[in-house]
């Protein structure tokens, strides 16, 4: 156990910083961005926490980690422990360590944050995740007496994973199923390798199926099976966790232009389909010069610093608020401004042009000023007249957001969708209106956060769990 | 992961697969198409279903080498494996009953062209078919077609076999003799739908195509598949592949199709310079249209 400090002088010892790769070097590669702390930082950060009574951290964190708990298993030394801890509400600590929004959950609400900075949550998170992983510590839990109940998972999203895992564990038999090649969700597909390593998802979904889950990736649930069959053949009970992936364009002139991708396709290519390598990986994709991605989300960060390290000379955020209003985590875009992303904040595209071989070459554009705040509670977006100015790009990439995927609402009668498309569920049991049927993660509340899917895993698993006990007769 | 019964050579460039997917065949209809991969570096390349046996659960893919991934796929031997096959994909052929069918096949579309004959066949349909190819080399699948079509017309470009011209020269000529054809599909190479459907505009028969673009989850996920159809934009994985041809942008579609030809002619290259592969002759000898 590392001595603790009287906790006076706890709020004196500064924030550890994560050391990382340099903004030049990073650019240029697709290695993880930052190293993570090393372990005598982890407990210099540990030490800091004040192991608060009434615990606003556990309050602000979506799936109510026992951060104190974790923290002080840390200064135990005992980081496996720690991580075990984290993996009571949290199933992906080593994932959640690195894409959570702290900054507005957990760590904006810690009581240090107000005079000082707040426990570094997130990277403590990430350390003992890492260390159980790499340590080779993970044990496999205890896995309860086969029930005789199966459940099939649609989607291996963070939503499906967590719920496979849960119900795994409790004796249940459990199948995974994934439209495409590998499971994982916006994990595998859309988050770049230089911020969450594709052999961390990996080693969690090995890790399942170690537990027992069965994944049958490449089978689409609507097209192959639809969820009714999937009854008919012997499933008790059925998750969808099939996440928001339907792209949205902004429907203007010339958006059907060769080089002008959905970020959705630019990442897949690039993280599932390992375009970046192209020694090595055979799909193409387009490198763009002068490169202008379209938004302000997480997912405009990852297409724009990706567009960099794909030789890009110019790469643009072009969004149509200004950088207050930008949803995407204050710490991509620092990391994004460091690496000479160019940001056109109060812009909007509203005309791309080609060339005859239907290749983009330029973009116009709209000024844009602040009005009255629209039913967002954010200030709407207002063209200025006669502000339209060219901007020279070769590649765009609209990032503004998804829409649900339809595929199973549309092969499942009865089940009932709100006005988006979204599938409505119990924000308690995640119950649908189907009996039986579970959902949870973006398809229920929209494109919205790891750890947002991950907890509604976890809810629907407990309710799913006490359905298969109770109403399913075996 | 799926595996292979043949894989064999039935024209010069155009090779005949068979893999097992009981799975995936129990669902599929005619007008679909997979997604597969040959290996785990490879890429994702959709193909048309182009048979299906439901005892056996055996999927038939007919695919015309035209690049790296088309020529890898001549390398798997009956026996192997495919690192994966996702499907069935995209909508089924709207078949129904219109009297008279006439299905038009050019080049590779032959293949997807013949079990949508088969299915319009069992809905009680007569049906008329053409297909045609460059010469007569290249031409497969004639008595496949044979044994299902009440009427069939082979055409080939340089007049080596059957009727000299193209496919829309045979279907004009039977609309102007006017047969009483109720609905048509065609399916082929761009050019070659192009030409059908503005035939056919003038007759007002309903005519439908199946698209082709680029395609990589085949789910609706990235977008990149999509198609002007009467001035919107469709996902063509999921709103199609089969759309009214009089409302296609076919131009559009050539030049997406195009988007990434110097990277494919560059890979091609270095595939065949690749030493040790086990190539048939006839892709080793591989040359696109415009090289000598
Ligand atoms: C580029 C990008 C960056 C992001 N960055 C962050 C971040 O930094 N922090 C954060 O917290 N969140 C981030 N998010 C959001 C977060 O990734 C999502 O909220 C989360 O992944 C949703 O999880 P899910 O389980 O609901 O679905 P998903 O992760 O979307 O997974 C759904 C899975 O279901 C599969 N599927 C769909 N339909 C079918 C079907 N019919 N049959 C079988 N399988 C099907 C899909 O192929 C997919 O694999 C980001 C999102 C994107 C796109
Ligand atoms: C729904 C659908 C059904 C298809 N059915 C068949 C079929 O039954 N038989 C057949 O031989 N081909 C079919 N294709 C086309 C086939 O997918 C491509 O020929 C193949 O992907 C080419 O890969 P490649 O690496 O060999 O060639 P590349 O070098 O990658 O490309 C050569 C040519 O093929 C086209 N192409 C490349 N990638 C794709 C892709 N992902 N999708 C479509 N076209 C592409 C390119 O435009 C280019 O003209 C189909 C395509 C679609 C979308
Ligand atoms: S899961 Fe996310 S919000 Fe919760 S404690 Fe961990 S990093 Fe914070
Ligand atoms: S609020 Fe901050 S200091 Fe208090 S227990 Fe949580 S992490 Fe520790
Ligand atoms: S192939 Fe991705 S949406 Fe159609």
């Amino acid at each position: 156990m590392v001595e603790k400090i009287p906790k006076k002088d706890r709020m004196k010892v500064p924030r550890q910083v994560m050391p990382e790769q340099k903004p030049e070097d990073r650019r240029k590669n697709f290695q993880e961005v930052p190293y993570g702390l090393t372990e005598e930082q982890a407990l210099i950060e540990a030490s800091r926490c004040l192991e608060c009574k009434n615990i606003p951290c556990v309050a602000g964190c979506p799936v109510e980690v026992d951060i104190p708990g974790f923290i002080d298993l840390i200064l135990h030394r005992d980081y496996a422990a720690a991580a075990r801890k984290i993996k009571e509400t949290n199933s992906l600590p080593a994932v959640c360590g690195r894409v959570c929004p702290q900054e507005e959950q957990c760590e904006v609400v810690c009581v240090l944050a107000k005079k000082h900075q707040p426990v570094a949550i997130g990277y403590l998170e990430r350390f003992v995740a890492d260390y159980e992983r790499e340590h080779k510590l993970t044990r496999l839990p205890e896995i309860a007496p086969p029930t005789g109940r199966r459940v099939a998972v649609v989607g291996s999203g963070p939503a499906g994973l967590t719920v496979a895992g849960d119900l795994i564990k409790l004796g249940h038999e459990v199948t995974v199923f994934e439209a495409l090649h590998k499971p994982g969700g916006v994990l595998v597909y859309g988050i770049p390798e230089f911020r969450l390593p594709k052999k961390i998802v990996q080693a969690e979904c090995d890790f399942l199926a170690e537990m027992g889950v069965k994944f049958k990736n490449s089978t689409v649930i609507g097209k192959m099976d639809t969820v009714d069959e999937l009854f008919e053949q012997g499933y008790d009970a059925i998750f969808i966790g099939t996440g928001a992936g339907l792209p949205n364009f902004m429907g203007i002139p010339g958006e059907n232009l060769i080089g002008i991708y959905s970020a959705n396709e630019y990442l897949t290519r690039s993280n599932l389909m390992r375009a970046f390598d192209p020694d090595d990986y055979d799909t193409p994709i387009i490198h763009g010069r002068n490169v202008a991605v379209l938004g302000g989300g997480n997912t405009a960060m990852d297409s724009v610093r990706t567009a960099l390290r794909l030789g890009a000379e110019n790469a643009y955020i072009v969004y149509r608020r200004s950088e207050k209003e930008m949803p995407a985590r204050i710490e991509e875009i620092h990391h994004a401004q460091q690496e000479g992303v160019q940001f056109h904040m109060l812009t909007a595209p509203i005309k791309f042009n080609g060339d005859d071989q239907g290749r983009v070459v330029s973009m116009e554009c709209i000024k844009m000023e602040l009005g009255e705040p629209d039913a967002s509670g954010r200030r709407r977006p207002v063209p200025i007249e006669g502000s339209n100015y060219t901007m020279v790009v070769d590649l765009v990439v609209v990032a503004i957001g998804n829409s649900s995927n339809p595929l199973v609402q549309k092969t499942t009668p009865g089940l009932e969708t709100n006005r988006w498309g979204n599938i409505v569920a119990d924000p308690e049991t995640m119950q649908t209106s189907r009996k039986g049927v579970y959902a949870g993660g973006d398809i229920v509340t929209g494109g919205a956060t790891v750890i947002l899917a991950a907890g509604a895993g976890k809810k629907a698993a407990r309710a799913m769990h006490k359905f298969l006990m109770e109403e399913v007769k075996k | 992961m799926p595996k292979v019964l043949d894989n064999f050579q039935i024209s010069p460039l155009v090779w005949k697969m068979r893999v097992e997917t009981p799975a995936l065949v129990a669902k599929a209809k005619a007008g679909q198409f997979v997604i597969l991969r040959v290996n785990e570096h490879g890429e994702r390349v959709p193909m048309s279903i182009a048979g299906l046996d439901k005892k056996k659960g055996l999927l038939t893919i007919i695919y015309q080498v035209v690049g790296k991934t088309s020529a890898l796929m001549t390398t798997v031997p009956g026996g192997g494996e495919l690192s994966d096959c996702v499907g069935p994909l995209g909508v089924p052929s709207h078949v129904e009953k219109w009297g008279t069918a006439c299905l038009v096949g050019g080049g590779i579309g032959i293949a997807p062209i013949y079990p949508i004959a088969q299915a319009y066949k069992e809905a009680g349909n007569k049906v008329i078919t053409i297909i045609g190819a460059r010469s007569k080399d290249l031409l497969f699948y004639e008595e496949e077609h044979r044994a299902v079509a009440d009427e069939l017309h082979v055409c080939t470009d340089d007049g080596s076999y059957g009727h000299h011209g193209f496919v829309s020269d045979v279907l004009k000529k039977l609309l102007d003799a006017g047969s009483k054809i109720g609905m048509i599909m065609a399916i082929g190479p761009v050019p070659m739908m192009k030409v059908v459907t503005n035939l056919t505009r003038s007759y007002q028969v309903p005519t439908w195509v199946s698209l082709n673009p680029l395609m990589i989850d085949g789910t609706g996920m990235c977008g990149g598949c999509r198609v002007s159809i009467g001035g919107e934009t469709r996902f063509a994985c999921v709103d199609g592949p089969d759309f009214d041809g009089h409302k296609v942008d076919f131009d559009l579609l050539s030049k997406r199709l195009g988007a990434y030809r110097d990277h494919e002619r560059k890979a091609m290259k270095h595939f065949l310079a690749e030493p040790g592969c086990k190539l048939a002759d006839a892709v080793r000898d591989f040359k696109y249209p415009d090289e000598k």
